[in-house]
């Protein structure tokens, strides 16, 4: 079993001083797959993604990587293991995509070794991946968001790690880059074999893309599984405290979240029903 | 901008032969009337008339510590700069030359000490104690460290600290006589040997800071995305300040507090050769050199015959540069 | 409600806290007595029961002289000074949203230090008597205060108008400036010069007269009556720019007025008593954590402790180290490296 999970967690705990937010969790991200943290604002999903990638030491409990506690492995071990994309990431004035892209190799390089082949074409690649190979000498500040997530993304691309988490890749993108965004992430799974942990805001979205998905109540996991198997009102109604009805997604036949509001309703609709697949 | 990689090492080496030019320049210049074949009799013939004693015991020592003080004042601006994402970081907004002038002031006008090797280490102290104390009142709060919160702390302990370095020259009136000069910030009149002893310091400073360009480089994209590509960001932080304290402690205990330096020399910089640390630092120190330089020389004409000091001239060209970036603003 | 007791005469109708209004009756007695101490301290001791029968005119003729002539004006100008000086910060520190802003670091202080320093070095003769009425002093102080405030106000302007953080940042710039010119101005002068400056930059009530009491006074009651037709305003302030726009605040004119208030108070202040620092940065932040950010009361909380502060600075100023005065700006800044300390060990708990 051990060997089918990319990272675990045993017996985690996260917090700030007093303040649990993370309370003894035990986490297996299964490899090859693309897992989604969902869960409420502030239920510790983010918190949770930061621990898997050394931003946050736990205060209890451990993290394992590929067999190996990650508190003790040096940190760009990790770097080549498991890339991150932290949540609204800022580059600085002036930097170029092809600059960026570049620091992704950091975890590879050393005072003497500064720019092999390798890195050269982990780069050229990265860029081809995420479509960015015209803009690579565009400013990272003059790109659209959706552009910009891409050059990102990238960047992490580069980092050649089999691993890559992020943290809510979508925020503060219109709704065709967040499908734009997801479409790429998917394709790395499928013809890369990356494994994928992000964040989601969107449970349909997370329904769409994920295999895996890890709903997190209370400082724990409530529950775990493939979308199909999990996702009921039940569980909405848990985890973020609202009433809905289930569907089915009329394009993939995934789930599909409808939440009962108030608002206009047309005649002839029998509202309350359960229409559940 | 200059962008290929050739033409950054041309421009570097172009710098380098300025300062030998703002050098001799510094050497010849003044009230005094030099020539060059005085400046080489000097070395050569020393026959222990006027002007041979102003060139090696004034002069030189003079050029020389304008030369090494503002490098390393550049240098330390440049690398807070970017260790805090702050492009108004520089050693004497955030306080630093406040810091180090008010242990050296305490030392000389209450323990009446001269010795420099002790000043010296007051100075590094003092720089010491001011990057602790303004990282932490800046990192105060639930967001952790933001720009505005930094240069506010780093503005409160300046004034903190020369309003205590005021106070204790008001109880010693014979103090204040003394250090007044070297308070405003001045090259002039100082020994050699001040520089020589602080020189190993400076030259520590210089090397490592090229050496960390490429980490700055990595940790100016924030640090979640630092750490992410495995860098040890705390201990980058921690090296990067130990060379500020170097830097600037040690350029206070050389000529005491000079501003704006440390300011716009990085931002010069980084028009001339874009974003690249690895870039930026070596050309912070050769611009900073040639413009203390500059400014020295400057300040020997401006009242004739008395000489404006040097802190005061490169806050009257510092001021209007400080404006224009302040007024560019920075991130929230 | 209970904690409120509304008040409605007619139009005019507020809520008072309970605590609040406790707090600041007793931090006002604490002044009161605190000033009565103080005038019975110093090389003649006066007892504070005599200080009352001096002060109601009642008193030996000898205390009389000593408790209304010498040590009531310099008293009288502390607390006025550090209220001043308190409110001033407490306004920077809404505007500005942020607890370290104060007149010391925004330049205000300084340009008043600059200005205060030209004129005791361009009014000296050769013997280093002044050619002109020291009088003039005040006003010198006071016109540096202003034109700083200005100064940094215009600075910080542009077509959007001015934010607090270009303020902050235009403020810290020139006030390193006048510092640098104010050092020079020093140095060109001769050395009795110097240190007579230095201690007005470092801050002393010292030798303050009556006529000097009765200037500043108006000056302060007009600022503080303004002052508190604002206080609402300022509350909408520390919302932020958009939040405020939204409550229906003219933000830009606004802190405009605040602004010139602040500098005003601050001027005022520094005219008369010097350069003392770090009250307003201390005295508003000690009232926050006492009765918090409501402005309404903030306020004169900030203002009664920062007479208080200043009280005690000039009393352990003239007492302590007898025969020897040290100005009591040196104090204020002594407290202000402790309290430092403390928000450190705060925030290290956290």
């Amino acid at each position: 079993m051990e060997e089918m999970d990319a990272i675990s967690t045993n017996s985690l705990t996260l917090g700030y001083g007093e303040a649990k937010i993370i309370e003894e969790l035990d986490l297996a991200i299964p490899k090859g797959e693309i897992t989604v943290f969902i869960g409420s604002n502030g239920c510790g999903k983010s918190t949770l993604l930061r621990s898997l990638a050394r931003l946050l030491k736990p205060q209890k409990g451990s993290i394992v990587l590929d067999g190996n506690e990650i508190a003790h492995m040096p940190t760009k071990k990790i770097a080549r293991n498991l890339a991150i994309l932290p949540q609204s990431p800022t580059a600085p004035e002036g930097l170029t995509v092809l600059q960026l892209v570049k620091q992704g190799r950091y975890p590879y390089q050393n005072w003497l070794q500064q720019w092999s082949n390798e890195d050269e074409n982990a780069v050229i690649s990265a860029l081809q991946a995420t479509g960015m190979s015209e803009l690579a000498e565009r400013k990272v500040d003059s790109l659209s968001g959706g552009q910009r997530q891409r050059a990102w993304i990238a960047m992490t691309l580069a980092q050649d790690t089999d691993i890559i988490l992020l943290d809510e890749p979508t925020t503060y993108l219109d709704m065709t880059h967040q499908i734009d965004i997801l479409d790429l992430l998917y394709d790395l799974n499928q013809t890369e074999h990356r494994t994928i942990v992000m964040v989601l805001h969107d449970l349909n979205l997370a329904c769409r893309y994920a295999d895996h998905i890890v709903a997190i109540q209370d400082k724990q996991i409530y529950k775990q599984g493939e979308p199909d198997e999990i996702i009921t009102p039940e569980l909405v109604h848990a985890v973020f405290g609202l009433r809905c009805q289930v569907t089915c997604d009329p394009i993939c036949g995934t789930p599909l979240c409808v939440p009962f509001s108030k608002g206009r309703h047309l005649k002839g609709v029998n509202h309350g029903k359960s229409l559940v697949r | 901008m200059i962008k290929s990689s050739w033409t950054k090492w041309i421009g570097l080496i172009i710098g380098v032969l300025l300062i030998i030019v703002f050098m001799w320049a510094s050497v010849i210049l003044g009230l005094t009337k030099i020539s060059t074949q005085m400046v080489f009799d000097s070395f050569y013939q020393f026959d222990g008339s006027n002007e041979h004693i102003i060139i090696q015991d004034t002069r030189i020592p003079r050029a020389l510590i304008a030369g090494a003080v503002g490098a390393s004042l550049a240098i330390a601006g440049a690398i807070m700069q970017g260790l805090t994402n702050n492009p108004l970081a520089s050693p004497s907004v955030f306080g630093v030359n406040a810091g180090a002038s008010f242990l050296v002031v305490v030392g000389i006008s209450f323990f009446g000490i001269t010795s420099l090797g002790t000043l010296k280490w007051l100075a590094f102290l003092g720089a010491l104690i001011t990057v602790v104390i303004v990282y932490v009142l800046g990192s105060l709060g639930r967001d952790g460290i933001t720009p505005i919160k930094l240069t506010l702390a780093g503005a409160a302990i300046a004034a903190l600290f020369s309003s205590l370095t005021q106070g204790v020259l008001t109880l010693n009136e014979q103090a204040l006589d003394q250090v007044l000069f070297w308070l405003a910030g001045s090259v002039q009149g100082r020994e050699l040997e001040l520089l020589t002893s602080v020189f190993p310091y400076f030259l520590t400073g210089w090397l490592c800071a090229i050496i960390i360009g490429r980490q700055m480089n990595v940790l100016s994209m924030g640090d979640d995305v630092a750490k992410g590509l495995g860098q040890r960001t705390l201990l980058v932080r921690i090296f990067g300040a130990v060379l500020v304290i170097l830097l600037a402690g040690g350029a206070v205990a050389v000529a005491g507090p000079i501003g704006f330096i440390g300011i716009v020399i990085p931002h010069i910089a980084r028009w001339l050769v874009g974003i690249d640390y690895r870039w930026i630092i070596p050309y912070s120190g050769v611009l900073g050199a040639l413009l203390l330089l500059f400014a020295d020389i400057g300040a020997r004409y401006i009242i004739m015959p008395s000489e404006v000091p040097v802190g005061v001239m490169t806050a009257f060209i510092g001021t209007p540069f400080f404006i224009y970036i302040a007024r560019r603003g920075i991130n929230e | 409600m209970s904690k409120y007791i509304p008040v409605r005469l007619g139009k005019i109708s507020f809520l008072l806290e309970k605590r609040s209004l406790v707090l600041f009756v007793s931090l006002f007695v604490l002044m009161a007595i605190l000033i009565v101490i103080s005038l019975g301290l110093g090389q003649m001791k006066i007892s504070p029961l005599n200080v009352v029968r001096s002060i109601l005119g009642i008193g030996t003729e000898m205390e009389q002289l000593v408790v209304l002539s010498f040590r009531m004006p310099r008293i009288l100008m502390a607390a006025i000074a550090g209220i001043g000086l308190a409110l001033s910060g407490a306004i920077l520190q809404g505007i500005i949203r942020n607890p370290l802003a104060s007149p010391d670091i925004i330049g205000i202080t300084g340009g008043a230090a600059f200005t205060t320093v030209g004129f005791l070095a361009w009014f000296s003769d050769r013997s280093n008597t002044l050619t002109v009425s020291i009088s003039w002093l005040p006003l010198a102080s006071l016109s540096g205060a202003i034109i700083m405030g200005l100064l940094v106000y215009f600075l910080a302007w542009n077509k959007q108008g001015i934010t607090p953080i270009r303020l902050v940042l235009i403020g810290v710039g020139l006030s390193a400036t006048v510092q640098a010119l104010t050092t020079m101005t020093m140095l060109l002068g001769p050395i009795f010069t110097a240190s007579r400056a230095n201690i007005w930059i470092t801050g002393s009530v010292n030798g303050t007269n009556w006529s000097e009491v009765v200037t500043v006074i108006p000056w302060m009651m007009v600022s503080i009556l303004i002052l508190f037709i604002f206080t609402r305003r300022l509350n909408i302030q520390e919302l932020g720019e958009e939040l405020a726009t939204n409550a229906g605040g003219l933000v830009q004119k606004d802190r405009f007025v605040l602004l010139l208030l602040s500098t005003a108070l601050a001027g005022g202040a520094v005219a008369f008593a010097g350069g003392i620092g770090f009250v307003g940065l201390m005295a508003p932040h000690m009232a926050r954590k006492l009765v918090g950010s409501a402005f309404g009361v903030l306020l004169p909380v900030s203002g009664l402790i920062g007479g208080i502060i200043v009280l005690l600075a000039d009393l352990i100023a003239r007492t302590a180290f007898a025969p020897l005065e040290v100005p009591a700006g040196v104090l204020t800044s002594a407290i202000g490296a402790p309290y430092f300390i403390y928000l450190l060990y705060q925030s290290g708990k956290k």
